[in-house]
């Protein structure tokens, strides 16, 4: 099974990636107030929204 | 990223959306009938008369690669540069690198649709392709990364939606995935061999082919629920801060899940194990994920009684959640013991596939292709209801079925009699089949009965439409 010796560190590296991303989202401030920005996808498209589905 | 201010006029890059969209359900018609001649020569093998390509051998694999790569993979391109320009507020990054991953891809598309068919194929499980259509892939796929990462970059609006997340971990993903299993040897312009060899060949085929479930089938779509379910239902995701766990978790414990392609294999029992318990944790983000789309009607179920686009969306993800506790369960190696090798598999990825892939996508093009072009709603709604009809009935005939023929093969083929001997013999298990196999191509038939309507559909909205530039809205201050 040599591949494992391809695959299993190719899935470490990932990991890593995966955490450093995950750090600069945390502090860049993607997640700082994160429930408005559900909301906001709905606002900026004012066009696209149809105005017959009022939001709660 | 600093948050800028609108300055000129400028609009969206929406041609190549709407070419994409377009192309898309044209696909799914081009896949999905392929799907239905196959499905027809499972019940009537004599159906084209031994003509080698159009032999079953040939076909299926044309069929999955136009249904995933074609129609999926054209749904995709569509709805990651629309959803991207939207939630950035900014037109795409570098437009025509972006009109070139619509003629490389539907080039890689026609170049399958012949190659197929003559009998050219690496003979790798939805990677058949051989290595100059491989390489054609990689560099449009590059270029398909360049032009999503690009305009995230270029964005107007300080926060990445959740949906670009899922886009781009999709994107980044099958880039590295097609780069490694794809490695190949050419002999011939038409002929390569693996970089691999035997099990270790096997292992890198299913670590592939399952994250090509986890990131093709799954995330990508996923970036597409969570735009258009909030849009559609003019609300937004019932816990934004859930579906944000929802792609952390996904993507850290996706990569192991392949091995339980390989139960019961020459692969060394300690990877199937660790395929199987990587498996049962993704149950966890995937239900999660559902619940969190579901519940964004909450307090507004009877939306889900008017709009046929919201029905789309909603049972699409109804059938993830039934295949994403299915796939688990089938992973676990006493369960896979009895449904490995037969139909109950083909029912299972038929329910990700029609269900999931193929439901949200046509919902979300239902939404996207009027926008489009200048309309509000699709020409005919009453249409799209028919449409949604037709794909759910014919979706569960065609799991039932295959579910039912799935583990009476399992239990066909382990009954022994006291001596050891076989109950019953291969080919009456095959026997056995045959009124199953009539009943998925009857649903295989509904379903792409379904995609002919919306392609009317499409046609009637396109002829009505107008395709004006539409301007890019300022950006609101940003507390």
């Amino acid at each position: 099974m040599d591949i494992l010796f391809l695959l299993i560190p190719l899935s470490i590296v990932l990991v890593f990636l995966i955490i450093v991303v995950f750090a600069w989202a945390l502090k860049s401030g993607q997640f700082d107030d994160i429930e408005r920005e559900g909301e906001r996808m709905l606002r900026t498209d004012p066009d696209e929204l149809d105005s017959s589905q009022p939001r709660r | 990223m600093a948050i800028n201010t609108q300055t000129a006029g400028p609009v969206y890059s929406d041609a190549v959306v709407r070419q994409f969209a377009v192309a898309a359900v044209l696909w799914g018609i081009v896949g999905m009938f392929v799907g239905v001649t196959v499905a027809a020569q499972l019940a009537f093998p004599e159906l084209t008369n031994g003509i080698s390509w159009l032999s079953y051998g040939r076909l299926r694999p044309l069929h999955t690669n136009a249904v995933i790569f074609a129609f999926g993979g054209c749904a995709l391109f569509a709805t990651s540069y629309h959803v991207v320009q939207r939630t950035c507020q900014t037109r795409l990054f570098a437009p025509a690198l972006a009109q070139f991953t619509f003629w490389g891809w539907q080039l890689v598309i026609l170049l399958a649709a012949i190659t197929l068919p003559l009998g050219f194929t690496t003979g790798k499980e939805y990677a058949e392709l051989e290595w100059p259509i491989d390489i054609l892939i990689a560099v449009v796929w590059v270029s398909y990364a360049i032009v999503f990462f690009g305009t995230v970059g270029i964005r107007k609006v300080s926060h990445i939606y959740v949906g670009n997340w899922f886009f781009g971990a999709f994107i980044l993903a099958v880039a590295l995935l097609h780069i490694v299993n794809s490695a190949e040897i050419p002999v011939s312009l038409t002929k390569s061999y693996s970089a691999y060899a035997g099990v270790q060949d096997a292992m890198v085929q299913w670590w592939y082919g399952h994250n090509a479930v986890g990131f093709f089938l799954t995330a990508g779509f996923l970036g597409m629920m969570y735009y258009y379910i909030p849009k559609q239902a003019g609300r937004p995701v019932y816990s934004y801060r859930l579906s944000i766990v929802h792609f952390w978790a996904l993507i850290f414990t996706y990569m192991w899940a392949g091995p339980h392609h390989l139960h019961y294999t020459a692969l060394p029992d300690w990877t199937q194990s660790v395929g199987m318990i990587f498996s049962l944790v993704l149950l966890a983000p995937s239900w999660g994920g559902m619940i969190n789309g579901i519940m964004t009607l909450s307090g507004a179920w009877n939306k889900l009684r008017d709009d046929p686009i919201l029905k789309f969306l909603i049972v699409s993800l109804s059938f993830y959640g039934m295949s994403t506790f299915e796939g688990p369960m089938m992973s676990i190696k006493t369960v896979n013991a009895l449904s490995h090798y037969t139909d109950w598999t083909v029912g299972h990825v038929h329910s990700g596939a029609l269900g999931w892939v193929g439901l949200v996508s046509i919902g979300s093009l239902y939404h996207l292709i009027p926008r489009m072009f200048g309309r509000k709603q699709m020409y005919s709604v009453r249409a799209i209801e028919l449409h949604f009809w037709l794909a759910t009935i014919g979706i569960v005939l065609y799991i039932a079925a295959m579910w039912i023929a799935g583990v009476m093969q399992g239990l066909m083929w382990r009954a022994t009699n006291p001596d050891g001997t076989l109950v019953y013999s291969f080919v009456e298990s095959v026997k056995a089949n045959y009124p199953f196999y009539v009943i998925r191509l009857g649903g295989g038939v509904m379903y792409l009965s379904g995609m002919f309507l919306m392609a009317w559909n499409t046609v009637m909205t396109m002829r009505v439409g107008k395709t004006d530039p539409v301007a890019i809205p300022p950006v609101a201050a940003h507390a």
